[in-house]
């Protein structure tokens, strides 16, 4: 998979285990989902087209019937983006690098990344947040430059991304939860941005309250979408449910990723709980996503691959 | 408080009582399917309650004020000890699956 692929031979690679979704923004819309809303989405020119990739929920260190190897099904997510023909301008990883914040874990999921040689970009998730620092290992490895509990922006191609961290700090009986400090912080970043720029916001939990009775949500985000409203187009990317859900609410759009670890069960499931789904093994990497987007040409529809392994 | 029974006659055969009292039976308190077993769990003071992580993916009992008791993060099988001395009511939850509730309630022995 060195070499360079052919297109079939790409398509094949495709359809692997736990790859992550790659996003394509051109005009400000981000988009994934389906063809059908791909080829629908309106056209708009003014932002140079790029791609970018999304992996989530590694979990690396998590060894469990649902998945005995989270860092084997890690290699093979990293295999897929060094076999597609056309590398995206960076990844950004949505949370859950680890099982339990080890160093070790850290360590390997770095090693595993590291050979896509693609510059990423981390928000942490609550299973990195549990060193004796709550936090301070992840912060002190992906936090250079950030604020705060570790939020921060920057520009690519004329397009703002926000990175939100709502795994700091959870109160009892809540969801994920992104504080005054950082939505302060947030208002200040965004005043004064031209309400045509193409926001992309990633944070690990769903900011929408996607199911909380399971914490699948975000208890202060309205304050947060509040800012974002007046803006024309704002895509939430997150990761934590370990499957593909999405919601449309004016010019906001939410999109949560597989994860490449292990499955969990559809939100509300009689008797399920939000923890890892044991499935068949031949169901696993199917089950680990093979939604992904590649854009053929900045000009042209979306070429969409959305296609079952198994 | 013991030297001063200790001090009297028959004060040996008092502060054994006491100390029975004081020392509860143990009681357990089981993670599984991201719940607490039993969710409101009513003891005397001075038990010792351990919580123990039936689940595959860690979990936290964390005291709702985030003081009174904090335990790490217990991997499968990991288990915490906490020993109730005071009367009162301890909400708590796992700080990681914060939609995880229960609590204590702990009666004067």
């Amino acid at each position: 998979m060195t070499d360079a692929p052919d297109r079939r031979r790409f398509l094949e690679c495709m359809a692997w285990a736990g790859t992550g979704v790659l996003w394509t923004v051109s005009g400000g819309v981000a988009a994934s989902v389906s063809l059908d809303q791909a080829l629908a989405a309106p056209a708009r020119g003014k932002v140079k087209p790029f791609t970018f990739l999304q992996v989530s929920d590694s979990h690396i260190g998590f060894a469990k019937p649902a998945n005995p190897d989270a860092r084997a099904t890690y290699r093979e997510a990293v295999a897929k983006i060094n076999a597609m023909p056309d590398k995206p301008d960076f990844i950004i990883h949505t949370g859950d690098v680890s099982q339990l914040s080890k160093d070790v874990e850290f360590d390997d999921a770095d090693q595993i990344l590291g050979e896509a040689g693609i510059t990423t970009f981390h928000v942490p998730g609550e299973h990195d947040m549990l060193d004796e620092g709550q936090g301070k290992a992840f912060l002190d490895r992906y936090g250079k430059g950030s604020l705060g509990d570790g939020w921060y922006s920057f520009d690519h191609s004329g397009v703002h991304f926000v990175a939100l961290i709502n795994v700091k700090q959870l109160n009892a009986g809540g969801s994920g939860h992104l504080g005054d400090d950082q939505i302060g912080w947030l208002k200040s970043d965004l005043a004064g941005r031209s309400a045509s720029q193409p926001i992309v916001v990633f944070t690990h939990v769903p900011l929408w309250a996607l199911y909380p009775q399971w914490g699948w949500g975000t208890d202060d985000a309205e304050p947060a979408m509040a800012l974002l409203r007046r803006f024309g187009s704002v895509t939430v990317l997150n990761g934590h449910i370990h499957q593909v859900q999405q919601k449309v609410e004016g010019n906001v759009t939410f999109h949560t990723a597989r994860s490449t670890a292990f499955p969990q069960p559809a939100p509300g499931t009689p008797g399920a709980s939000p923890g890892p789904m044991k499935v068949a093994a031949e169901q696993l990497r199917p089950s680990l996503g093979i939604r992904t987007v590649h854009v053929v040409n900045g000009a042209q529809p979306l070429a969409l691959i959305d296609t079952p392994l198994a | 408080m013991f030297k001063l029974f200790a001090s009297g006659l028959g004060g040996v055969v008092l502060a054994t009582a006491l100390t029975a009292r004081a020392a509860p039976a143990p009681v357990t308190i089981k993670i599984d399917n991201f719940t607490f077993a039993p969710p409101a769990l009513v003891i005397p003071a001075g038990t010792t309650v351990t919580w123990v992580n039936e689940d595959d993916v860690p979990h936290t009992a964390v005291a709702d004020d985030h003081k009174t008791f904090r335990s790490k993060p217990m991997d499968t099988e990991d288990k915490y000890t906490f020993t109730f001395a005071t009367p009162g009511v301890y909400p708590y939850f796992c700080s990681i699956h914060p939609h995880m509730t229960a609590k204590i309630i702990v009666k004067a022995s």
